[in-house]
């Protein structure tokens, strides 16, 4: 009997921008493991924070309850989405600001450009925002004629040295001060030739440069953390305070910003505020919050555009298993605990989003066949570490594992021949799914003992498994299973009658 | 009580001693321990690869085989073996729309234990050396392992247990909550990373000054054993449910011809 598929309708439409990967992970892994200076960088980077992240976490009787509270919240969300963001719509627009949609990465680029032009600027600073990096705007935005100039110190160093951010929270973790020097001494204006690499020195250089950009520039672009549905408030969550010049001192301000970011009430910002320094910057409380709502007569930026954005976020929200990434607020405490990360950086994960939750987000938002980005769920070892860590809970090795089944379906739906794993796989299959079976394969155990050579450990083996040989040995096998050792050997011990009440008692009192 | 020994498909093939001190342990302390001889694997390659189709029949047979003959409780000397039972079998079933399965997957996870939380919680053993007659005059460093660490929470039971054994020296092992890089076929698809992870958790242990890194999940002291094996160590891996079942009339070899111990206890 044939069924007919009637298809699925298309709900939702991927992502684009900078959300792929192009090179399969274990390529781009294996040239950044042997980039000394990142991992020296990242070791010590990630471990600090690390640290500074479990101090304060710590001090919080009612961490867990907060981390509950906010994966609730965001499901509340999720769940609400579409009634949460017309309601947020309405409140901004009530309040003087003007709300755009964008679908995609295109759309919305070309609506900050359009609003750009309209204020006859060719010049905009940039408070460090995630979706303006994942829609490639300012790329875009040179395209058009445009500059923009990023504001936050990292994010500064990154453009100045025409580089790609490789942490969300550290961009320029990559880099060393002397290294950054020589980026200033190169790339920036009316610097001092005598720089040199100390930090201070650094970062009065910067500050002098930024300054003048912040007095000059009529139009910024921002980000957002959190937006309120209620009030229509927007929320930016930031160290330096570059972030609250940009949004405060120019004419006009332009906010980016992905429809997952939505709390329904002012009282929700609680809830996260106390997750997201924590987890971030290991801080109780970041140095700067800035909340604003519409346009206010005489202060601030006299026009507020909301640029709310789709690009693959509504793909991911279809998926049932893997929606809960959404929950996201980008605290990067899943990258600083991870073990892969550690060692190869951001830059191994081609999208903007590294990290578990890249691994997981960039093939959701994207959809498991772009690009290379079927091979970021297998970019983990299922440690569990990021699950632990993240403040809204999500729950990351079991979305990475949902993923790698829809990448076997996907596959399979497109081979005709057999993997090396799928036939690997297959001959488990049958081994693995009965006793009879697996016994059968184990009387083969001497066999991989004759392999093992003289000093009985296997050194080598071909194919997919020399993966493994490539630094581990493997012990020559058994003589016997332990499966018949049980059937010829075991003997019961006399004493298996005893009751094991008694028995527990009996070794409690010895 | 009888206990339904899940011994599990790497240690049943590879490390069959691993399975016979938790027979040793179990039945010292007066329990019967049942093998159900139709069970194979617990389907956690399959599932964590991807290959849920394929994982199907594997889990179907392993609650089958748990399902039925009349036990009190199951134990496994595998952390992460457990965990797979409790939570990716009924996942599994799900998936493959099988509401049945699903249903005796949770009944046979709920009676299954890891050794050291069976132990500790179910068995009341706090003093290996006083309730079970452990002793091993051996200095040890102990690798948590991650799902024993983060999917079922045994916070310091094998530890614990470990410290209480006879003459056994523990040495402090840095960065212990470090995964070592296992993590199933990721060792073989991320093998630079795998490798790069191992590599620092063999240096942890041999900066430790153990004789020995003790664990309780036999692919992660594979893993290790591995690691230390190709860099000629001289450290070896051994599993914590050997150690408990050795006694000062019973002591279990380090040096000689071991068959659990991977790296320099092999002869």
């Amino acid at each position: 009997m044939s069924q007919i598929s009637l298809g699925m309708p298309r709900i939702a439409s991927y992502g684009s921008g900078n959300l792929f990967a192009t090179e399969s992970f274990p390529h781009a892994a294996h040239r950044d493991l042997d980039n000394a200076q990142l991992r020296a960088n990242l070791g010590h980077a990630t471990g600090t924070i690390r640290e500074k992240r479990l101090k304060v976490v710590a001090e919080l009787p009612d961490w867990e309850e907060l981390r509950e509270a906010g994966s609730v919240l965001k499901q509340q969300v999720m769940a609400d989405l579409p009634r949460l963001l017309v309601q947020l719509e309405e409140n901004v627009t009530q309040r003087g600001g003007t709300v755009h949609w964008a679908r995609d990465a295109q759309e919305a680029n070309e609506i900050v450009a359009g609003l750009i032009r309209a204020e006859g600027a060719t010049e905009v600073v940039k408070v460090k925002s995630m979706a303006t990096q994942e829609i490639g705007l300012n790329e875009y935005l040179e395209e058009q004629g445009i500059a923009a100039y990023e504001t936050d110190l990292a994010e500064l160093i990154v453009q100045l040295g025409h580089d790609k951010p490789s942490h969300i929270l550290v961009p320029a973790i990559h880099k060393n001060r002397t290294e950054i020097r020589d980026i200033f001494l190169a790339e920036m204006a009316g610097v001092d030739p005598e720089l040199t690499d100390d930090p201070r020195q650094l970062a009065m250089a910067a500050r002098a440069h930024l300054r003048r950009k912040f007095l000059s520039t009529k139009v910024a672009i921002s980000g957002a953390n959190f937006a309120i549905a209620d009030s229509g408030t927007l929320a930016v969550v930031e160290s330096e305070g570059n972030g609250r010049m940009c949004l405060t001192l120019p004419e006009t301000l332009i906010t980016v910003m992905g429809i997952e970011k939505l709390l329904p009430t002012f009282l929700d910002l609680e809830v996260f505020m106390a997750l997201l320094p924590r987890s971030s910057t290991g801080e109780r409380m970041n140095p700067y919050t800035s909340l604003w709502t519409g346009v206010t007569e005489g202060d601030g930026p006299q026009n507020f555009h909301l640029v709310l954005l789709d690009n693959g976020r509504t793909a991911a929200l279809a998926d049932e298993m893997g929606r809960s990434a959404l929950h996201c607020i980008r605290c990067s405490a899943c990258m600083n605990v991870c073990p892969v990360y550690e060692r190869t950086g951001g830059h191994a994960y081609g999208s903007t989003y590294p990290g578990p939750i890249g691994a997981i987000l960039s093939p959701l938002m994207t959809g498991i066949e772009a690009e290379e980005n079927n091979s970021l769920p297998y970019a983990s070892s299922l440690c569990g570490a990021c699950f632990d860590a993240c403040p809204v809970k999500i729950n990351i090795p079991e979305i990475l594992v949902h993923l790698r089944g829809k990448d076997v379906d996907a596959e399979h739906a497109k081979r005709k021949l057999p993997s090396q794993m799928d036939v690997g796989m297959a001959a488990a299959r049958v081994a693995f799914s009965s006793g009879r079976n697996l016994a059968l394969v184990e009387k083969g155990l001497p066999l991989g003992k004759l392999m093992a050579g003289p000093d009985q450990k296997i050194k080598r083996l071909p194919g997919m498994a020399g993966g493994w040989t490539q630094s581990r040995d493997i012990p020559a096998p058994p003589k016997q299973s332990f499966r018949a050792w049980w059937k010829k050997e075991h003997v019961p011990t006399p004493d298996t009658s005893q009751t094991p009440d008694a028995a527990a008692e009996s070794g409690e009192d010895g | 009580m009888k206990i339904a020994l899940f011994a599990t498909c790497i240690v049943d093939a590879m490390f069959p001693r691993t399975a016979k001190a938790t027979v040793t342990i179990l039945e010292r302390l007066g329990h019967q321990v049942l093998f159900p001889a139709t069970q194979a694997c617990c389907g956690q390659m399959h599932i964590n690869s991807g290959y849920f189709d394929d994982a199907l029949p594997v889990v179907a047979n392993h609650v089958a085989a748990f399902s039925q003959g009349d036990y009190d409780v199951a134990v496994a000397p595998s952390a992460s073996c457990v965990a797979s039972v409790k939570h990716q079998q009924p996942m599994i079933a799900r998936h493959c729309g099988d509401a049945d399965l699903e249903n005796r997957a949770n009944a046979v996870g709920a009676k299954t234990y890891e050794l050291s939380q069976l132990l500790v919680d179910v068995l009341g053993i706090t003093d290996a050396a006083a309730q079970l007659g452990s002793y091993f005059p051996h200095t040890v460093t102990y690798h948590p392992s991650c799902h024993g660490m983060r999917l079922l929470r045994l916070g310091d039971r094998q530890l614990d247990l470990l410290r209480s054994v006879g003459g056994i020296e523990l040495r402090d092992l840095s960065g212990p909550d470090q995964c070592c890089g296992f993590g199933g076929t990721f060792a073989m698809k991320n093998a630079d990373v795998s490798s790069a992870m191992l590599e620092d958790k063999v240096k942890s242990i041999e900066a430790s000054g153990a004789e020995l890194c003790v664990g309780g999940d036999a692919s992660c002291l594979l893993h290790i054993g591995g690691g230390l094996s190709r860099k000629d160590s001289g450290t070896a891996t051994l599993h914590f449910a050997e150690i408990l079942a050795s006694t000062m009339e019973a002591p279990v070899s380090v040096s000689g011809e071991v068959e659990l111990l991977t790296g320099r206890g092999r002869s």
